[in-house]
């Protein structure tokens, strides 16, 4: 048991590594649109989830409503409910309800992807393991970031406001070559999301919720025009 | 302190917790409705999409600056680069190209 969570905490260690960076850009972020260093701190810890907490700053930080932000939360996030779907297949049978409630926590794209890529079945050893650094990389990352927004030059500040769309490119480019109707939703999602901006009436619609109507309408069109072939595609 | 903040934290941490929660403990089969499947499929990369375009040109202090740090972003990816890589390449590119624009 001892040994399955070494292994998990080794698998773990790049992706912690990973988000500290991307973190710290998040609580740099945080902190510009107003937020204080607390509550940056509180947001990373309870949610673990970059383009969530991206997305959720802003409206916390106009005073948005709790509703919007609900369901911006609900249509961001609502990837991780494939990948506990996913992962709910993969799960040792030691691994019941209380242990189902705690890994359920740090679900992340990343944390997913390593243990979906195991072959055995995925005990809670491994997976409490597997935790752990991307937890502490996410938080601590977010702390220095919160703290050092003050006291980084403003030329380092402004280049690492670039940082956290740097690896959402990084995630979506591979995305698009592996699959072609991936480039034409994530297209239609950039013509609709710049449509939201920039024009008369549409750019009326709060940012949080154009988000929502963006990627529902571009990922209906295409789930609809190209669907996923049989098992196994996801 | 920002108003209503942990009203507010506590709506986003609860809605993110559920999602990923709620399918772990009561899902024991694979999705089988394939539009379900395939719209979840491509949701993060539409949402990634949208929330980069436009808003990347607004993320430092020019949108000159910004398009030449998603112009290396872009190249690097397209190399087969890391998640880290790209972030950090992306990240000097800015530095570079107001640092080079702050002394001409």
């Amino acid at each position: 048991m001892k040994n399955r969570f070494l292994i998990g905490l080794r698998h773990g260690l790049p992706i912690g590594l990973g988000y500290l960076s991307v973190s710290f850009a998040f609580g740099i972020f945080s902190l510009g649109q107003g937020l204080s260093i607390w509550e940056t701190l509180l947001i990373s810890m309870t949610n673990l989830t970059s383009a969530g907490q991206l997305a959720g700053v802003p409206i916390i930080a106009a005073g948005g409503s709790p509703a919007e932000l609900a369901v911006t939360q609900l249509v961001i996030n609502l990837r991780y409910s494939l990948m506990s779907v996913s992962l709910s297949q993969k799960l040792h049978e030691s691994v019941d309800l209380p242990h189902r409630l705690a890994v359920a926590f740090f679900n992340t794209d990343e944390v997913f992807a390593v243990a979906s890529s195991r072959t055995e079945p995925l005990t809670k050893s491994y997976l409490y393991g597997l935790g752990v650094y991307p937890y502490l990389g996410w938080s601590l990352g977010t702390l220095a970031g919160a703290l050092a927004g003050d006291i980084l030059p403003a030329s380092l500040n402004s280049a690492l406001g670039i940082t956290i769309y740097g690896m959402f490119v990084a995630i979506v480019i591979p995305a698009m070559r592996e699959r072609r109707a991936t480039t034409w939703c994530v297209l239609l999602a950039v013509v609709l999301s710049c449509a939201f901006r920039y024009l008369p009436l549409l750019s009326r619609v709060s940012s949080g919720f154009a988000m929502i109507l963006c990627a529902v309408a571009a990922s209906a069109l295409l789930a609809y025009l190209a669907p996923l072939e049989q098992e196994g595609d996801v | 302190m920002t108003e209503n903040f942990f009203l507010y934290l506590a709506v986003m941490a609860g809605v993110t917790y559920l999602i990923r929660m709620l399918p772990l403990v009561l899902v024991k089969k694979k999705v089988e409705n394939g539009f379900i499947r395939s719209f979840l499929f491509y949701v993060p990369y539409a949402v990634l999409g949208a929330m980069t375009v436009p808003a990347v040109f607004y993320a430092t202090d020019s949108v000159f600056s910004a398009a030449a740090g998603l112009g290396v972003a872009l190249v690097l990816a397209l190399c087969k680069k890391g998640l880290l890589t790209v972030a950090v390449g992306a990240t000097l590119a800015v530095y570079l190209w107001e640092w080079i624009g702050s002394i001409l």
